[in-house]
């Protein structure tokens, strides 16, 4: 589920992804869905990597996210809101590249505001103050491009996703306009800090994501699905009034097809 | 993927609070958004009732799941969550499975009811959609941005029930014809092995 996604992986993550993609975009281009809306050609890759990805929550990040626990929630809030308003420059300029200039205009009161009025972003004054948070990435902007999902992907430390979305990752960690802005010892921390808003995340949502992991039957169909479908809400591709198509992500009506065929 | 897991969780905990909402009763001519709205209102405070009344846990569960029983349309949805292999499950069979698989849906999201004391759920449009009613509606949970909950209510069962509840796009008979699906596999597809374990849950 991505909790794995520290900063200080984010490389390691790159250098993956640009092995993998190659080789998944040659194997994929005709890959038949293991269940309706979804297209998954490299279930067993994906599953190997879901493997991973457990072992090292069960392991690492788990423990980890409770260990930070320990740090008084204030705090933790605080780098989280700071993580989050550090994410708005790489936002704003998705936004301007989908053509979105009020989305890219929300990002950048957000930003400002934050900064000056909530201590450089420890205080998310912004939000409350009713500007909505309207965030975005190049996955999302390839997505208004037209170009398409793509195969399902689970990706080592950085969990569900799909071969637009794995690029869009890529582009977003390597073009974030504060690579320019924080270098050496500011550059580091700037990475801890994301690492523990993620860290704070797994704490947070800790009843969900073992829900997901531990308790269900088939934890990877779980993510996946679970992945695919709120992703594609967010890219607006279902408004809940369409079904049967691909897209919609095993819509379903009980009553015209009882079994689920 | 921050974003990923923040919306993941709401979605779970969402559909548990949807569910719980769910649990009040429907009119029983068509729908329009006052009496939705008038509707989940009371049902969230009944369901606020129940999990503010100092009962354990476990006393919960039996709760939820009459009001489960009374307002969704469990066997349609026992039946979607079975999938295929309900076509060859006999009668009883079925009758076993929708058993469990209530009581299992009842302790699954009742668990989580705790998490959405303080909560609420506004209803902000009613429409027809297919064959069945849409009811959209905004959650606003303690500490969390306000989400969309979705509600397919049917009256094909004979009174209007809602068989499914979709938040932020994921949707919770999805979900559980994946689970349950996944359940069956490990068994072998044996029924009644999957019947047995979902008492278990």
């Amino acid at each position: 589920m991505g909790q794995a996604k520290g900063t200080g992986s984010q490389r390691a993550g790159t250098a993956l992804l640009a092995l993998a993609l190659p080789l998944c975009l040659a194997a994929c281009a005709s890959g038949t869905g293991s269940a309706p809306g979804i297209n998954d050609p490299l279930e067993p890759m994906n599953r190997a990597v879901h493997g991973l990805n457990k072992g090292l929550d069960t392991v690492l990040v788990s423990p980890g996210a409770d260990a930070y626990g320990v740090v008084p929630n204030p705090l933790r809030q605080g780098l989280s809101n700071v993580a989050d308003t550090l994410a708005l420059p790489g936002s704003f300029a998705n936004h301007l590249l989908q053509g979105n200039v009020e989305g890219a205009g929300r990002n950048a009161a957000q930003f400002a505001v934050n900064v000056v009025f909530g201590l450089g972003g420890l205080v998310d004054v912004a939000t409350e103050a009713g500007i909505p948070r309207d965030k975005t990435d190049f996955g999302e902007t390839l997505h208004v491009w037209g170009v398409g999902e793509g195969p399902y992907l689970e990706l080592p430390l950085l969990g569900p996703s799909t071969a637009r979305d794995a690029v869009g990752e890529a582009v977003d960690i390597a073009f974030d306009p504060l690579n320019a802005v924080f270098e050496g010892d500011d550059a580091v921390a700037v990475r801890v800090i994301k690492l523990l808003s993620r860290l704070n995340d797994r704490k947070r949502y800790s009843n969900t994501v073992d829900s997901i992991l531990y308790d269900s039957a088939d934890s990877y169909a779980q993510a996946r699905l679970l992945y695919l479908q709120n992703r594609r809400f967010e890219l607006g591709q279902t408004d809940g009034s369409s079904d049967g198509a691909a897209g919609e992500g095993g819509f379903i009506d009980p009553y015209e097809d009882p079994y689920g065929q | 993927m921050a974003s990923n897991i923040v919306l993941s969780r709401r979605a779970f905990v969402g559909a548990g609070f949807a569910a719980a909402a769910a649990f009040g009763a429907l009119p029983a001519q068509a729908l329009n958004v006052d009496q939705a709205r008038a509707l989940i209102d009371k049902v969230v405070a009944e369901v606020n009732g129940v999990i503010n009344s100092g009962k354990s846990e476990a006393q919960m569960y039996p709760a939820f799941e009459q009001l489960f029983v009374r307002y969704a349309d469990v066997p349609t949805i026992a039946r979607s969550a079975l999938g295929v292999a309900a076509r060859s499950a006999s009668p009883a069979q079925m009758k076993a499975f929708t058993k469990a698989f209530q009581g299992y849906i009842s302790r699954k999201y009742g668990r989580r009811f705790r998490e959405f004391i303080g909560g609420k759920i506004e209803v902000k449009d009613a429409h027809p959609l297919k064959s069945y009613y849409e009811v959209i509606s905004t959650a606003y949970l303690k500490g969390e941005s306000p989400f969309e909950v979705r509600w397919h209510v049917s009256d094909k069962a004979g009174k209007n029930l809602f068989f499914n509840i979709i938040i932020e796009g994921v949707n919770m008979l999805a979900s559980e014809r994946t689970e349950i699906g996944a359940m069956l596999d490990k068994r072998k597809g044996d029924v009644d092995a999957l019947i047995a374990d979902l008492q278990k849950i």
